[in-house]
């Protein structure tokens, strides 16, 4: 496999870190996340040598889960749940007023790079639904309105920034 | 005067913060302490005067200067005046052991929790043999929560009968059914409760290391529990030579990546060793052979949680709540399209009506109940006929439905049950593990004969090979993913067929 020096990550101090963990490539894959953003394909090699696996192994890993992504994504994730507790409070048409306005369906990302819109099923803040996390944070009750007030508020700083 | 915001998820959710940086701004500074779970109330705020400790709510940032005003004068002349907390009915009607000590403080703060007789139940656990507290266990009659209802202290003596080096206590903490948010709560608002829990389950097992295995999608939790552990460790609650007595437990907290699946024990086991969520075979128990092949107690939060409560209180105490072979309390958790929601923990046996007509109130939208679904997105939808069974395992059992984890999602009359029932199945397609052919394959096909019945395509022939692919994923899936996703699916025939049909409302 040819990895170029350039668009190869140093994630050589995160392997160290982890490699003596039982069970240690999922906490390792969550830290790679952390710090690139995304799990590109140029680290299985030294992730699979770091641990002693095969390059299939944690590719198997890596594809498993939801939570890791293997492209870059947005400045900001949005996750709107689909379960059933929101659905119960019409997160249905609140996914349906997302995608339009965002113009994306869902593991996409906006033309600006601001948002990557994604489903989540269960945010536990299922008294107060419909719920919707953005990056580290969850709102409770989120109608068309409040997603629109949300989503200028994250457009906005990052415009200031 | 002390203030008290929460800073729970959903206090979160609602503005809590704001509500926070209000009171800061007009010198009053809160404590940070968990939520109730009186969640339509949130942010409750609350505050200590000679009265006790009242409350208002739901507050925003706004609210703050005519609350603060109010409290100069008279309290209750302010439209979000609640009374005493404690006398809130909601609350007051509960029995709470799990509970007891939700919302009162600063979650984190360790001279709080020990005021409130938290580590009194490991200090007599310390005290005591291996063997001891698991008598103690079985007496008390604490049933798994997480869903199969499993007798714990059983569980606990098949690994306390392994011979093994090495044995391991692990927490279920992948919380992922919707209408479920009790492990959150626990862990937000009590979070030493269930480190307490974890350290007697390691003494009564010998098991020296635990894990957390918690979801990712809870990343207020995750930041409290490792505070948490952190300053039980430093206080000698946790670690090597516990309190003198030199015995050893530490604890970790793992996150999963997004898996629902991950929250069946076996996958779980195989997620913490850094694979593929991949369900096993059983046998092996976990028991015997379970986290890295050592004998391995997997239990629930809230399992793990009671067992603080039944070593501090004597089993007997625990014992003495609930009905038939369900002992103990529930952690209901009221969700959905429902006035007030939130938990709910009472003795086995109140009727799902009780709860969501009593507490619930009825719908958000004010409009009238269709369905309830319990149990979570594998649990029945159940019609108004059904309202009036006692919330214990066996009689929900009875009736083909579950309690599981103790999730109530409630639906009005504008939802769609052929949508639901759809929408299990596309559930299972999307978080089935894929061992299996019967939940991979399964539960795909399910969603395309579905639709077919809802189009009209040879309809009375896609009914019987419906029901005929629903036996197939009940009998021969490995577990309860694809064994269970069938029963909302019939659960929607049987009830709600005229929804399939298009023939309007004319439940059946």
């Amino acid at each position: 496999m040819e990895t170029g020096a350039q668009n190869t990550a140093d994630i050589s101090h995160l392997v160290t870190q982890f490699k003596a963990v039982p069970g240690g490539l999922l906490p390792l894959l969550h830290a790679i996340q952390a710090e690139l953003g995304y799990v590109p394909d140029s680290v299985v090699p030294s992730i699979a040598t770091g641990l002693n696996l095969s390059r299939a192994e944690v590719h198997g890993v890596i594809s498993f889960y939801h939570d890791f992504k293997t492209h870059p994504v947005g400045r900001n994730t949005v996750q709107i749940c689909r379960a059933e507790a929101c659905q119960s409070m019409g997160s249905r048409s609140l996914e349906a007023h997302a995608k339009e306005t965002l113009g994306i369906d869902y593991h996409q990302t906006t033309a600006d790079g601001s948002i990557t819109l994604q489903e989540v099923f269960c945010l536990g803040n299922c008294a107060c639904s419909p719920s919707v996390r953005i990056n580290n944070d969850v709102f409770a009750r989120v109608d068309q309105d409040r997603f629109d007030e949300l989503v200028a508020n994250i457009r906005g700083e990052v415009e200031i920034k | 005067m002390k203030f008290f915001i929460p800073k729970d998820t959903t206090a979160l959710a609602l503005g809590a913060e704001s509500v926070a940086m209000a009171l800061q701004a007009a010198g009053a500074e809160p404590v940070r302490n968990g939520s109730r779970g009186m969640f339509w109330l949130e942010p409750l705020l609350e505050v200590e005067t000679d009265l006790g400790r009242i409350g208002f709510g739901p507050v925003s940032s706004k609210d703050v200067p005519g609350i603060l005003d109010a409290l100069k004068a008279e309290p209750s002349s302010h439209n979000l005046y609640l009374g005493p907390v404690n006398e809130i009915s909601f609350l007051s009607s509960q029995q709470r052991l799990t509970y007891a000590r939700a919302g009162v403080g600063d979650p984190v703060c360790l001279d709080n929790y020990q005021t409130l007789n938290g580590f009194k139940g490991l200090k007599n656990a310390l005290s005591f043999t291996g063997q001891q507290i698991v008598d103690q266990v079985k007496d008390s009659g604490l049933r798994g929560r997480g869903g199969a209802a499993f007798p714990a202290g059983i569980k606990w003596q098949t690994v306390l009968d392994c011979e093994s080096e090495q044995k391991y206590i692990v927490c279920n903490a992948d919380e992922g059914d919707s209408g479920t948010f009790a492990d959150r709560l626990v862990m937000e608002s009590d979070p030493y409760q269930l480190i307490e829990g974890m350290c007697i389950a390691g003494l009564a097992v010998g098991a020296t290391q635990g894990y957390i295995y918690l979801r990712s999608e809870y990343p207020v939790a995750h930041k409290l529990l490792n505070i948490a552990i952190d300053r039980a460790l430093e206080a000698n609650f946790l670690g090597d030579n516990i309190q003198g007595s030199g015995k050893t437990f530490h604890l970790e907290v793992r996150l999963g990546a997004g898996a629902y699946i991950c929250g069946e024990e076996t996958s779980l086991l195989e997620s913490l060793e850094g694979k593929r969520g991949m369900v096993r075979a059983k046998p092996p128990l976990p028991a015997i052979e379970g986290l890295f092949g050592k004998p391995t107690v997997v239990n629930n939060v809230l399992t793990l949680a009671a067992i603080s409560s039944i070593l501090e209180q004597g089993a007997e105490v625990y014992q003495n709540f609930g009905m038939g072979r369900s002992r103990g309390t529930l952690a209901i958790q009221l969700a959905g399209n429902i006035k007030r929601g939130g938990l709910i923990e009472l003795a086995f046996g109140v009727t799902l009506r009780e709860v969501v007509e009593d507490y619930g109130q009825g719908t958000y939208s004010g409009r009238p109940i269709r369905a309830i679904q319990v149990g979570g997105p594998l649990g029945a939808f159940l019609p108004e006929s059904q309202w009036d069974t006692p919330m214990d395992y066996e009689a929900f059992a009875a009736i083909n439905a579950m309690i599981g984890h103790g999730g109530i999602v409630v639906f009005d009359d504008t939802a769609d049950m052929a949508a639901q029932a759809r929408f299990a199945m596309e559930f299972c397609v999307l978080e089935s593990c894929g061992k299996c052919t019967p939940c991979r394959i399964g539960s795909v096909r399910g969603v395309e004969v579905i639709d077919r019945i809802v189009a009209n395509e040879d309809r009375d022939n896609n009914l019987i090979l419906l029901h005929d692919l629903c036996d197939t994923m009940e009998l021969g899936s490995l577990c309860a993913m694809g064994g269970m996703t069938p029963f909302p699916v019939r659960s929607a025939l049987t009830h709600f067929m005229s929804d399939f049909t298009g023939q309007g409302r004319g439940d059946n």
